[in-house]
Protein backbone atom coordinates (compact mmCIF):
# COMPACT_ATOMS: atom_id res chain seq x y z
CA UNK A 1 0.00 0.00 0.00
CA UNK A 2 3.19 2.52 0.10
CA UNK A 3 3.70 2.69 -3.34
CA UNK A 4 0.04 4.83 -3.87
CA UNK A 5 -0.12 8.07 -4.55
CA UNK A 6 -2.01 10.42 -2.25
CA UNK A 7 -4.39 10.25 -5.12
CA UNK A 8 -4.55 6.19 -5.33
CA UNK A 9 -4.82 6.18 -1.69
CA UNK A 10 -7.54 8.56 -1.41
CA UNK A 11 -9.38 6.25 -3.91
CA UNK A 12 -8.78 2.96 -1.89
CA UNK A 13 -9.40 4.68 1.68
CA UNK A 14 -12.89 5.09 0.03
CA UNK A 15 -13.00 1.95 -1.47
CA UNK A 16 -12.28 0.00 1.93
CA UNK A 17 -9.42 -1.94 0.43
CA UNK A 18 -7.77 -0.65 3.92
CA UNK A 19 -8.20 1.16 6.82
CA UNK A 20 -6.01 4.95 7.84
CA UNK A 21 -5.20 2.91 10.91
CA UNK A 22 -3.41 -0.18 8.70
CA UNK A 23 -1.97 2.22 6.32
CA UNK A 24 -0.60 3.88 9.18
CA UNK A 25 0.67 0.99 10.93
CA UNK A 26 2.44 0.28 7.98
CA UNK A 27 4.00 2.94 7.25
CA UNK A 28 5.69 3.47 10.85
CA UNK A 29 6.94 -0.42 10.34
CA UNK A 30 8.71 0.94 6.67
CA UNK A 31 9.82 4.34 8.63
CA UNK A 32 11.10 2.13 11.26
CA UNK A 33 12.71 -0.55 9.19
CA UNK A 34 14.34 2.82 7.16
CA UNK A 35 15.61 4.86 9.87
CA UNK A 36 19.09 2.96 10.28
CA UNK A 37 19.38 3.69 6.54
CA UNK A 38 17.99 6.93 5.66
CA UNK A 39 18.15 8.36 8.85
CA UNK A 40 14.94 10.44 7.18
CA UNK A 41 13.36 11.21 10.50
CA UNK A 42 13.57 13.24 13.64
CA UNK A 43 11.20 12.28 15.65
CA UNK A 44 8.53 9.42 14.76
CA UNK A 45 4.94 10.52 16.35
CA UNK A 46 3.40 7.11 16.60
CA UNK A 47 0.99 7.13 19.46
CA UNK A 48 -0.03 10.44 17.92
CA UNK A 49 -0.53 9.20 14.39
CA UNK A 50 -2.53 6.62 15.39
CA UNK A 51 -4.83 8.40 17.60
CA UNK A 52 -5.19 10.63 14.08
CA UNK A 53 -5.56 7.08 12.35
CA UNK A 54 -8.68 6.15 14.35
CA UNK A 55 -10.67 9.74 14.26
CA UNK A 56 -10.02 9.27 10.50
CA UNK A 57 -11.57 5.71 10.41
CA UNK A 58 -14.35 7.35 12.38
CA UNK A 59 -14.74 10.29 10.11
CA UNK A 60 -14.99 8.22 7.10
CA UNK A 61 -17.51 5.88 8.27
CA UNK A 62 -19.74 8.12 9.49
CA UNK A 63 -19.45 10.04 5.80
CA UNK A 64 -17.81 13.21 7.62
CA UNK A 65 -14.26 12.84 5.89
CA UNK A 66 -13.20 15.64 3.35
CA UNK A 67 -10.71 14.94 0.46
CA UNK A 68 -7.74 14.75 2.76
CA UNK A 69 -9.37 12.86 5.75
CA UNK A 70 -6.85 9.95 6.54
CA UNK A 71 -3.65 10.82 4.49
CA UNK A 72 -0.60 10.22 6.18
CA UNK A 73 2.35 12.81 5.99
CA UNK A 74 5.43 13.63 7.80
CA UNK A 75 5.97 17.46 8.61
CA UNK A 76 10.11 19.34 8.12
CA UNK A 77 10.96 19.11 11.57
CA UNK A 78 10.97 23.27 11.07
CA UNK A 79 7.73 23.69 11.52
CA UNK A 80 5.94 23.91 15.09
CA UNK A 81 4.26 21.26 16.47
CA UNK A 82 2.24 21.44 19.77
CA UNK A 83 3.34 19.15 22.11
CA UNK A 84 6.19 17.32 20.09
CA UNK A 85 9.71 18.27 19.88
CA UNK A 86 10.80 20.69 17.16
CA UNK A 87 14.39 20.96 16.59
CA UNK A 88 15.27 22.50 13.08
CA UNK A 89 17.90 19.89 13.30
CA UNK A 90 20.08 21.90 15.52
CA UNK A 91 21.28 21.39 18.84
CA UNK A 92 20.36 24.57 19.91
CA UNK A 93 16.85 23.21 19.60
CA UNK A 94 17.20 19.59 20.67
CA UNK A 95 15.10 19.88 23.91
CA UNK A 96 12.19 22.67 22.59
CA UNK A 97 8.89 20.88 22.33
CA UNK A 98 6.55 23.91 20.96
CA UNK A 99 3.78 25.41 22.79
CA UNK A 100 1.77 25.63 18.86
CA UNK A 101 1.29 24.59 16.19
CA UNK A 102 2.72 26.10 12.80
CA UNK A 103 -0.59 27.43 10.70
CA UNK A 104 0.51 25.15 8.18
CA UNK A 105 0.31 22.24 10.42
CA UNK A 106 -2.98 23.38 12.22
CA UNK A 107 -4.97 23.56 8.80
CA UNK A 108 -3.44 19.99 7.26
CA UNK A 109 -4.35 18.29 10.89
CA UNK A 110 -7.95 19.69 10.47
CA UNK A 111 -8.08 18.75 7.07
CA UNK A 112 -8.00 15.33 8.86
CA UNK A 113 -4.21 14.50 7.29
CA UNK A 114 -2.31 11.73 10.07
CA UNK A 115 1.16 13.12 11.03
CA UNK A 116 3.39 10.59 10.98
CA UNK A 117 6.42 12.64 12.23
CA UNK A 118 8.90 15.26 11.62
CA UNK A 119 11.42 15.03 9.25
CA UNK A 120 15.67 15.29 9.56
CA UNK A 121 16.85 18.59 7.68
CA UNK A 122 19.97 20.63 7.40
CA UNK A 123 20.03 23.19 10.42
CA UNK A 124 17.77 25.78 10.45
CA UNK A 125 17.30 24.83 6.58
CA UNK A 126 20.69 26.25 6.16
CA UNK A 127 22.42 23.67 3.73
CA UNK A 128 22.37 21.73 0.36
CA UNK A 129 23.10 18.19 1.46
CA UNK A 130 21.43 17.55 5.27
CA UNK A 131 24.86 17.14 6.38
CA UNK A 132 24.49 20.10 8.38
CA UNK A 133 21.58 18.45 10.76
CA UNK A 134 22.51 18.06 14.36
CA UNK A 135 21.10 14.70 14.06
CA UNK A 136 23.90 13.85 11.58
CA UNK A 137 23.18 13.55 7.52
CA UNK A 138 20.47 11.82 5.44
CA UNK A 139 21.10 9.39 2.99
CA UNK A 140 19.83 9.31 -0.63
CA UNK A 141 17.34 6.50 -1.21
CA UNK A 142 18.59 5.76 -4.80
CA UNK A 143 22.13 5.38 -2.93
CA UNK A 144 23.18 5.42 0.24
CA UNK A 145 26.12 7.22 -0.01
CA UNK A 146 24.91 9.73 -1.57
CA UNK A 147 23.44 12.98 -0.30
CA UNK A 148 19.49 13.68 -0.64
CA UNK A 149 20.21 17.23 -1.69
CA UNK A 150 18.54 20.12 1.45
CA UNK A 151 17.35 21.38 3.14
CA UNK A 152 14.74 19.23 3.17
CA UNK A 153 16.40 16.23 2.67
CA UNK A 154 14.47 13.94 4.99
CA UNK A 155 11.33 14.95 3.69
CA UNK A 156 12.63 14.59 0.34
CA UNK A 157 14.57 10.85 0.91
CA UNK A 158 11.10 9.92 2.82
CA UNK A 159 9.15 10.70 -0.12
CA UNK A 160 11.47 8.96 -2.52
CA UNK A 161 11.91 5.79 -0.39
CA UNK A 162 7.68 5.90 0.40
CA UNK A 163 7.91 5.92 3.74
CA UNK A 164 5.75 8.28 3.55
CA UNK A 165 3.29 9.36 0.74
CA UNK A 166 4.19 13.44 1.02
CA UNK A 167 5.94 15.53 2.98
CA UNK A 168 5.93 19.10 4.08
CA UNK A 169 8.98 21.33 3.36
CA UNK A 170 10.65 25.16 3.25
CA UNK A 171 12.69 26.47 0.27
CA UNK A 172 14.79 29.32 0.80
CA UNK A 173 16.96 29.10 -2.29
CA UNK A 174 16.06 25.98 -3.02
CA UNK A 175 16.05 23.82 -0.23
CA UNK A 176 12.42 22.39 -1.81
CA UNK A 177 13.43 21.67 -5.33
CA UNK A 178 17.24 20.59 -4.93
CA UNK A 179 16.31 17.73 -3.20
CA UNK A 180 13.35 16.82 -4.77
CA UNK A 181 16.00 16.96 -7.54
CA UNK A 182 18.93 15.01 -6.14
CA UNK A 183 16.00 12.11 -4.63
CA UNK A 184 13.83 11.95 -7.91
CA UNK A 185 10.63 13.04 -6.60
CA UNK A 186 8.31 16.45 -7.44
CA UNK A 187 8.95 19.25 -5.46
CA UNK A 188 6.63 22.72 -5.58
CA UNK A 189 7.88 26.39 -3.78
CA UNK A 190 5.00 28.48 -3.71
CA UNK A 191 4.90 32.37 -4.60
CA UNK A 192 6.17 33.82 -1.79
CA UNK A 193 3.17 34.78 0.69
CA UNK A 194 1.43 31.83 -0.34
CA UNK A 195 1.83 29.68 2.17
CA UNK A 196 1.98 30.78 6.07
CA UNK A 197 5.21 31.11 7.29
CA UNK A 198 3.38 31.41 10.99
CA UNK A 199 5.47 28.48 13.17
CA UNK A 200 7.66 27.94 10.45
CA UNK A 201 11.49 28.74 12.01
CA UNK A 202 12.87 31.67 10.19
CA UNK A 203 15.87 31.47 8.28
CA UNK A 204 15.58 34.42 5.94
CA UNK A 205 11.98 36.09 6.04
CA UNK A 206 12.04 37.96 3.12
CA UNK A 207 12.98 34.60 1.33
CA UNK A 208 11.20 31.75 3.35
CA UNK A 209 8.34 29.65 1.68
CA UNK A 210 6.66 26.44 2.97
CA UNK A 211 5.87 23.84 0.16
CA UNK A 212 5.49 20.39 -0.26
CA UNK A 213 7.51 16.97 -1.94
CA UNK A 214 5.35 14.41 -2.79
CA UNK A 215 4.97 11.83 -5.55
CA UNK A 216 3.53 14.02 -8.32
CA UNK A 217 2.20 17.27 -9.24
CA UNK A 218 -1.89 16.15 -8.53
CA UNK A 219 -0.42 15.33 -5.01
CA UNK A 220 0.85 18.66 -4.27
CA UNK A 221 -2.11 19.72 -6.00
CA UNK A 222 -4.54 17.72 -3.84
CA UNK A 223 -2.48 19.11 -0.67
CA UNK A 224 -1.36 22.75 -1.44
CA UNK A 225 -4.80 23.63 -1.70
CA UNK A 226 -5.36 22.51 2.18
CA UNK A 227 -1.78 24.10 3.17
CA UNK A 228 -2.14 27.48 1.27
CA UNK A 229 -4.00 31.02 2.16
CA UNK A 230 -4.35 34.01 4.10
CA UNK A 231 -3.20 33.73 7.91
CA UNK A 232 -3.69 37.17 9.41
CA UNK A 233 -0.52 35.99 12.03
CA UNK A 234 1.82 36.04 8.95
CA UNK A 235 2.52 39.54 8.42
CA UNK A 236 3.58 39.00 4.71
CA UNK A 237 1.10 36.56 4.06
CA UNK A 238 -1.28 37.42 0.76
CA UNK A 239 -4.92 37.84 0.74
CA UNK A 240 -5.46 36.41 -2.29
CA UNK A 241 -8.36 33.34 -2.54
CA UNK A 242 -6.67 30.08 -3.07
CA UNK A 243 -7.71 28.79 -6.78
CA UNK A 244 -8.97 25.08 -7.08
CA UNK A 245 -5.39 23.73 -7.62
CA UNK A 246 -6.74 19.86 -8.36
CA UNK A 247 -9.74 21.27 -11.06
CA UNK A 248 -7.10 23.17 -13.36
CA UNK A 249 -4.96 19.93 -13.25
CA UNK A 250 -5.73 18.50 -16.80
CA UNK A 251 -6.06 21.94 -18.87
CA UNK A 252 -5.10 21.64 -22.39
CA UNK A 253 -1.38 22.76 -23.34
CA UNK A 254 -1.61 23.87 -26.75
CA UNK A 255 -0.22 27.29 -26.98
CA UNK A 256 1.81 27.07 -24.23
CA UNK A 257 4.87 29.52 -24.02
CA UNK A 258 7.50 28.21 -22.44
CA UNK A 259 10.77 30.09 -22.09
CA UNK A 260 14.31 29.03 -21.78
CA UNK A 261 17.11 31.08 -19.68
CA UNK A 262 19.82 31.76 -22.23
CA UNK A 263 22.18 31.88 -19.17
CA UNK A 264 21.20 28.48 -17.78
CA UNK A 265 22.14 26.47 -21.07
CA UNK A 266 25.16 28.47 -21.64
CA UNK A 267 27.45 27.04 -19.80
CA UNK A 268 28.24 24.53 -16.28
CA UNK A 269 25.35 22.70 -17.35
CA UNK A 270 26.02 19.04 -17.15
CA UNK A 271 25.52 17.35 -21.14
CA UNK A 272 23.70 14.78 -19.48
CA UNK A 273 21.58 16.91 -17.65
CA UNK A 274 21.10 19.04 -20.72
CA UNK A 275 19.93 15.90 -22.77
CA UNK A 276 17.20 14.89 -20.27
CA UNK A 277 15.56 18.67 -20.55
CA UNK A 278 15.89 18.54 -24.06
CA UNK A 279 14.20 15.67 -24.05
CA UNK A 280 10.86 16.71 -21.79
CA UNK A 281 10.73 20.19 -24.08
CA UNK A 282 9.89 17.76 -26.58
CA UNK A 283 7.31 16.48 -25.08
CA UNK A 284 5.93 19.48 -24.16
CA UNK A 285 6.40 20.73 -28.13
CA UNK A 286 3.92 17.60 -28.88
CA UNK A 287 1.26 18.56 -26.28
CA UNK A 288 1.51 21.91 -28.27
CA UNK A 289 3.41 24.19 -26.33
CA UNK A 290 5.94 26.38 -27.89
CA UNK A 291 9.68 26.99 -27.07
CA UNK A 292 11.07 30.63 -26.85
CA UNK A 293 14.73 31.66 -25.76
CA UNK A 294 14.72 34.55 -22.98
CA UNK A 295 17.68 35.97 -21.46
CA UNK A 296 17.69 36.88 -17.80
CA UNK A 297 20.73 38.83 -18.05
CA UNK A 298 21.29 39.77 -14.17
CA UNK A 299 20.18 36.34 -13.13
CA UNK A 300 23.77 34.81 -12.86
CA UNK A 301 24.29 37.42 -9.90
CA UNK A 302 22.15 35.25 -7.83
CA UNK A 303 23.80 33.83 -5.79
CA UNK A 304 25.99 36.47 -4.68
CA UNK A 305 22.81 38.44 -3.97
CA UNK A 306 21.68 35.62 -2.02
CA UNK A 307 24.46 34.78 -0.35
CA UNK A 308 24.30 38.64 1.42
CA UNK A 309 20.20 39.20 1.48
CA UNK A 310 19.83 35.69 3.27
CA UNK A 311 23.03 35.85 6.02
CA UNK A 312 21.42 39.50 6.87
CA UNK A 313 18.29 37.97 7.50
CA UNK A 314 19.14 34.66 9.14
CA UNK A 315 21.78 36.88 11.57
CA UNK A 316 18.85 39.23 12.72
CA UNK A 317 16.39 36.30 12.92
CA UNK A 318 18.50 34.06 14.92
CA UNK A 319 19.25 36.91 17.66
CA UNK A 320 16.26 35.08 19.30
CA UNK A 321 18.27 32.06 20.42
CA UNK A 322 19.77 33.61 23.13
CA UNK A 323 19.94 30.66 25.54
CA UNK A 324 17.31 32.54 28.05
CA UNK A 325 13.74 31.79 27.27
CA UNK A 326 14.38 28.72 25.72
CA UNK A 327 17.24 26.44 23.61
CA UNK A 328 20.39 25.42 24.45
CA UNK A 329 21.92 26.95 27.38
CA UNK A 330 25.77 26.46 28.36
CA UNK A 331 26.71 25.37 31.81
CA UNK A 332 27.68 27.60 34.77
CA UNK A 333 28.03 30.61 32.39
CA UNK A 334 30.02 33.62 34.18
CA UNK A 335 28.45 36.24 33.02
CA UNK A 336 25.29 37.20 31.04
CA UNK A 337 27.73 38.11 27.84
CA UNK A 338 29.26 34.62 28.91
CA UNK A 339 25.80 33.15 28.38
CA UNK A 340 25.10 34.31 25.31
CA UNK A 341 28.35 33.77 23.65
CA UNK A 342 28.74 30.10 24.76
CA UNK A 343 25.15 29.14 24.59
CA UNK A 344 24.97 30.32 20.62
CA UNK A 345 28.65 28.65 20.35
CA UNK A 346 27.82 25.40 21.25
CA UNK A 347 24.05 25.44 20.27
CA UNK A 348 24.86 25.63 16.49
CA UNK A 349 26.58 24.03 14.47
CA UNK A 350 29.55 25.26 12.08
CA UNK A 351 27.34 26.33 8.99
CA UNK A 352 24.97 28.07 10.77
CA UNK A 353 27.49 30.02 13.00
CA UNK A 354 29.70 30.52 9.16
CA UNK A 355 26.29 32.58 7.61
CA UNK A 356 25.24 34.33 11.00
CA UNK A 357 28.80 35.53 10.52
CA UNK A 358 28.92 36.88 7.30
CA UNK A 359 25.15 38.32 8.00
CA UNK A 360 26.77 40.33 11.12
CA UNK A 361 29.87 41.18 8.60
CA UNK A 362 27.40 42.53 5.39
CA UNK A 363 25.48 44.27 7.80
CA UNK A 364 27.92 46.36 10.06
CA UNK A 365 28.62 50.08 9.99
CA UNK A 366 30.27 50.95 7.05
CA UNK A 367 29.79 47.81 5.04
CA UNK A 368 26.02 48.11 4.89
CA UNK A 369 25.68 50.52 1.60
CA UNK A 370 28.51 48.41 -0.06
CA UNK A 371 26.95 44.67 0.65
CA UNK A 372 23.18 45.14 1.72
CA UNK A 373 21.82 47.74 -0.72
CA UNK A 374 23.91 46.75 -3.50
CA UNK A 375 22.57 43.21 -2.86
CA UNK A 376 19.35 44.85 -2.48
CA UNK A 377 19.51 46.21 -5.53
CA UNK A 378 20.71 43.65 -7.46
CA UNK A 379 17.82 41.67 -6.19
CA UNK A 380 15.17 44.42 -8.02
CA UNK A 381 17.29 44.10 -11.20
CA UNK A 382 16.27 40.05 -10.82
CA UNK A 383 13.05 40.78 -10.31
CA UNK A 384 12.22 42.91 -13.50
CA UNK A 385 14.25 40.04 -15.37
CA UNK A 386 11.68 37.93 -14.13
CA UNK A 387 8.79 40.03 -14.67
CA UNK A 388 9.78 41.03 -18.58
CA UNK A 389 10.35 37.27 -19.03
CA UNK A 390 6.70 36.48 -18.00
CA UNK A 391 5.43 39.16 -20.22
CA UNK A 392 6.76 36.93 -22.96
CA UNK A 393 6.34 33.41 -21.63
CA UNK A 394 4.00 31.78 -19.37
CA UNK A 395 6.24 29.63 -17.93
CA UNK A 396 10.50 28.75 -17.77
CA UNK A 397 11.76 25.81 -18.00
CA UNK A 398 15.35 24.59 -16.94
CA UNK A 399 17.15 22.17 -14.93
CA UNK A 400 16.90 22.14 -11.41
CA UNK A 401 20.75 21.15 -10.33
CA UNK A 402 23.63 21.58 -11.93
CA UNK A 403 24.08 17.52 -11.48
CA UNK A 404 22.90 14.27 -9.86
CA UNK A 405 23.40 13.36 -5.86
CA UNK A 406 27.11 13.75 -5.33
CA UNK A 407 28.53 11.68 -2.08
CA UNK A 408 28.46 12.76 1.38
CA UNK A 409 31.62 14.61 2.29
CA UNK A 410 32.40 15.47 -1.28
CA UNK A 411 31.91 19.04 -0.48
CA UNK A 412 31.32 19.32 3.18
CA UNK A 413 34.94 21.57 3.60
CA UNK A 414 33.95 24.24 0.52
CA UNK A 415 30.98 26.13 1.47
CA UNK A 416 31.13 28.17 -2.17
CA UNK A 417 31.11 24.57 -4.10
CA UNK A 418 28.37 23.58 -2.01
CA UNK A 419 26.48 26.99 -2.23
CA UNK A 420 26.43 26.66 -6.23
CA UNK A 421 24.04 23.65 -6.19
CA UNK A 422 21.68 26.26 -5.77
CA UNK A 423 22.65 28.25 -8.81
CA UNK A 424 19.09 27.70 -10.53
CA UNK A 425 17.20 28.16 -7.83
CA UNK A 426 17.90 31.08 -5.68
CA UNK A 427 16.44 33.14 -8.60
CA UNK A 428 12.72 32.35 -8.15
CA UNK A 429 13.25 33.20 -4.12
CA UNK A 430 14.83 36.35 -4.54
CA UNK A 431 11.56 37.02 -6.86
CA UNK A 432 9.50 35.55 -4.90
CA UNK A 433 7.90 33.71 -8.07
CA UNK A 434 6.69 29.88 -7.52
CA UNK A 435 8.59 27.08 -8.84
CA UNK A 436 8.43 22.94 -9.00
CA UNK A 437 10.61 20.39 -10.18
CA UNK A 438 9.71 17.49 -11.10
CA UNK A 439 11.63 14.20 -11.96
CA UNK A 440 12.61 14.10 -16.03
CA UNK A 441 15.23 10.83 -16.16
CA UNK A 442 18.32 9.12 -15.11
CA UNK A 443 21.92 10.17 -15.16
CA UNK A 444 24.04 6.81 -13.93
CA UNK A 445 21.15 5.32 -12.76
CA UNK A 446 20.67 8.62 -10.65
CA UNK A 447 17.50 11.04 -10.64
CA UNK A 448 17.63 14.08 -12.63
CA UNK A 449 14.77 17.31 -11.68
CA UNK A 450 13.39 19.55 -14.16
CA UNK A 451 12.38 22.88 -12.61
CA UNK A 452 9.24 25.28 -13.93
CA UNK A 453 9.28 28.11 -12.78
CA UNK A 454 5.93 30.74 -12.95
CA UNK A 455 4.86 34.39 -12.26
CA UNK A 456 3.66 35.39 -9.25
CA UNK A 457 0.34 32.90 -7.73
CA UNK A 458 0.63 31.00 -11.09
CA UNK A 459 1.30 27.49 -8.82
CA UNK A 460 -2.62 26.22 -10.52
CA UNK A 461 -0.32 26.84 -13.99
CA UNK A 462 3.11 25.16 -12.96
CA UNK A 463 0.74 22.18 -11.37
CA UNK A 464 -1.12 21.74 -14.68
CA UNK A 465 2.38 21.88 -16.55
CA UNK A 466 3.88 19.25 -14.13
CA UNK A 467 0.93 16.79 -14.42
CA UNK A 468 0.83 17.32 -18.44
CA UNK A 469 4.75 15.68 -18.64
CA UNK A 470 3.62 12.97 -15.62
CA UNK A 471 0.97 11.52 -17.55
CA UNK A 472 2.93 11.00 -20.63
CA UNK A 473 6.13 9.57 -18.31
CA UNK A 474 6.43 7.63 -15.71
CA UNK A 475 9.63 9.26 -14.39
CA UNK A 476 7.88 10.27 -11.26
CA UNK A 477 6.67 6.44 -10.72
CA UNK A 478 10.12 5.23 -10.06
CA UNK A 479 11.55 4.26 -6.64
CA UNK A 480 14.83 3.05 -5.14
CA UNK A 481 14.80 -0.70 -5.46
CA UNK A 482 16.45 -0.74 -1.98
CA UNK A 483 13.19 0.14 -0.86
CA UNK A 484 10.78 -1.78 -3.04
CA UNK A 485 7.64 -3.53 -0.85
CA UNK A 486 9.36 -6.73 -0.68
CA UNK A 487 12.49 -5.34 0.44
CA UNK A 488 10.88 -3.52 3.48
CA UNK A 489 8.52 -4.18 5.28
CA UNK B 1 39.72 39.96 -0.05
CA UNK B 2 41.35 38.18 3.39
CA UNK B 3 39.64 38.72 6.50
CA UNK B 4 42.34 38.65 9.46
CA UNK B 5 41.97 36.91 12.74
CA UNK B 6 41.18 40.34 14.62
CA UNK B 7 38.32 40.53 12.22
CA UNK B 8 36.56 37.45 12.93
CA UNK B 9 37.01 37.85 16.48
CA UNK B 10 35.25 41.15 16.27
CA UNK B 11 32.31 39.87 14.08
CA UNK B 12 32.00 37.12 16.10
CA UNK B 13 31.61 39.52 19.35
CA UNK B 14 29.07 41.40 17.54
CA UNK B 15 27.16 37.87 16.77
CA UNK B 16 27.41 37.34 20.21
CA UNK B 17 29.21 33.64 19.34
CA UNK B 18 32.05 32.30 21.26
CA UNK B 19 34.42 30.39 18.91
CA UNK B 20 37.36 27.66 19.74
CA UNK B 21 40.69 28.74 18.57
CA UNK B 22 40.76 25.49 16.03
CA UNK B 23 37.10 27.24 14.52
CA UNK B 24 39.10 31.05 13.70
CA UNK B 25 41.41 29.77 11.09
CA UNK B 26 38.32 28.11 9.86
CA UNK B 27 36.28 30.70 9.77
CA UNK B 28 39.13 32.81 8.27
CA UNK B 29 39.22 31.04 5.56
CA UNK B 30 35.99 30.43 3.92
CA UNK B 31 34.33 34.00 5.11
CA UNK B 32 37.44 35.42 3.10
CA UNK B 33 36.11 32.87 0.28
CA UNK B 34 32.48 34.49 0.85
CA UNK B 35 33.07 38.08 0.60
CA UNK B 36 34.77 37.58 -2.65
CA UNK B 37 32.49 35.82 -4.04
CA UNK B 38 29.84 38.86 -2.80
CA UNK B 39 32.41 40.80 -4.23
CA UNK B 40 31.46 40.49 -7.94
CA UNK B 41 27.71 42.16 -7.13
CA UNK B 42 29.96 45.08 -7.19
CA UNK B 43 30.42 45.12 -11.04
CA UNK B 44 26.54 45.08 -11.43
CA UNK B 45 25.24 48.66 -12.87
CA UNK B 46 22.65 49.70 -10.32
CA UNK B 47 22.41 53.29 -10.58
CA UNK B 48 18.80 54.31 -10.37
CA UNK B 49 17.82 51.11 -9.45
CA UNK B 50 15.84 50.63 -5.85
CA UNK B 51 16.63 48.50 -3.32
CA UNK B 52 14.27 45.73 -3.32
CA UNK B 53 13.36 44.72 0.31
CA UNK B 54 9.89 42.68 -0.42
CA UNK B 55 9.35 40.14 -2.59
CA UNK B 56 5.96 40.69 -3.69
CA UNK B 57 6.14 44.64 -5.22
CA UNK B 58 3.30 46.56 -4.13
CA UNK B 59 2.19 45.12 -1.52
CA UNK B 60 2.42 47.44 1.87
CA UNK B 61 3.23 45.79 4.93
CA UNK B 62 -0.71 44.92 7.18
CA UNK B 63 -1.27 46.68 9.92
CA UNK B 64 -3.65 45.52 12.44
CA UNK B 65 -6.09 47.12 15.68
CA UNK B 66 -3.10 47.23 18.47
CA UNK B 67 -5.58 45.12 20.65
CA UNK B 68 -5.08 41.83 22.89
CA UNK B 69 -5.67 38.89 21.04
CA UNK B 70 -3.30 36.17 22.78
CA UNK B 71 -4.35 35.00 26.58
CA UNK B 72 -1.58 34.47 29.16
CA UNK B 73 -0.09 31.23 28.59
CA UNK B 74 3.44 31.97 30.47
CA UNK B 75 3.43 28.65 32.21
CA UNK B 76 3.01 26.89 29.30
CA UNK B 77 5.43 28.79 27.11
CA UNK B 78 8.49 28.73 30.13
CA UNK B 79 8.25 25.21 30.20
CA UNK B 80 11.05 25.68 27.57
CA UNK B 81 13.19 28.13 29.63
CA UNK B 82 16.59 27.05 30.80
CA UNK B 83 15.92 28.62 34.55
CA UNK B 84 12.53 30.16 35.50
CA UNK B 85 11.75 31.24 39.28
CA UNK B 86 8.12 32.92 40.33
CA UNK B 87 7.47 33.31 36.54
CA UNK B 88 10.90 34.95 35.70
CA UNK B 89 13.63 33.89 33.33
CA UNK B 90 16.80 33.69 35.53
CA UNK B 91 20.13 34.91 34.20
CA UNK B 92 23.62 35.19 36.15
CA UNK B 93 23.82 38.49 37.86
CA UNK B 94 23.81 41.61 35.49
CA UNK B 95 24.16 44.86 38.12
CA UNK B 96 26.61 44.09 41.02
Amino acid sequence: MHTFTLAELASKLRAKEFSVTELTKSLLGRIEASQSKLNAFVTVTADSALAQARSADMALASGQAGPLTGLPLAHKDIFCTRGIKTTCGSRMLDNFVSPYDATVVEKLNAAGMVTLGKTNMDEFAMGSSNETSYYGPVKNPWDLALVPGGSSGGSAAAVAARVSPIATATDTGGSIRQPASLCGVTGIKPTYGRVSRYGMIAFASSLDQGGLISQSAEDAAMVLGAMAGFDPRDSTSVDTPVPDYVGTLNAPLAGLKIGLIKEFFDKGLDSNVEKLIRDALKVYEKLGATLVEVKLPALPLSVPTYYVVAPAECSSNLARFDGVRYGHRCENPKDLMDLYKRSRGEGFGAEVKRRIMVGTYVLSAGYFDAYYLKAQRVRQLINQDFRRAFDEVDVLIGPTAPDVAFAIGAKASDPIQMYLNDIYTIGANLAGVPAISIPCGFVRGLPVGMQIAGPHFAEGKLLNVAHAYQKETDWHRQMPAAFKPEKLS
Amino acid sequence: MSLNRDQINSIAHLARLSLTDAEIPVYQDSLSKIVDLVGQLEAAQTAGIEPMAHPLPGLAQRMRPDVVTEGDQHELYQRNAPQVEAALYLVPKVIE
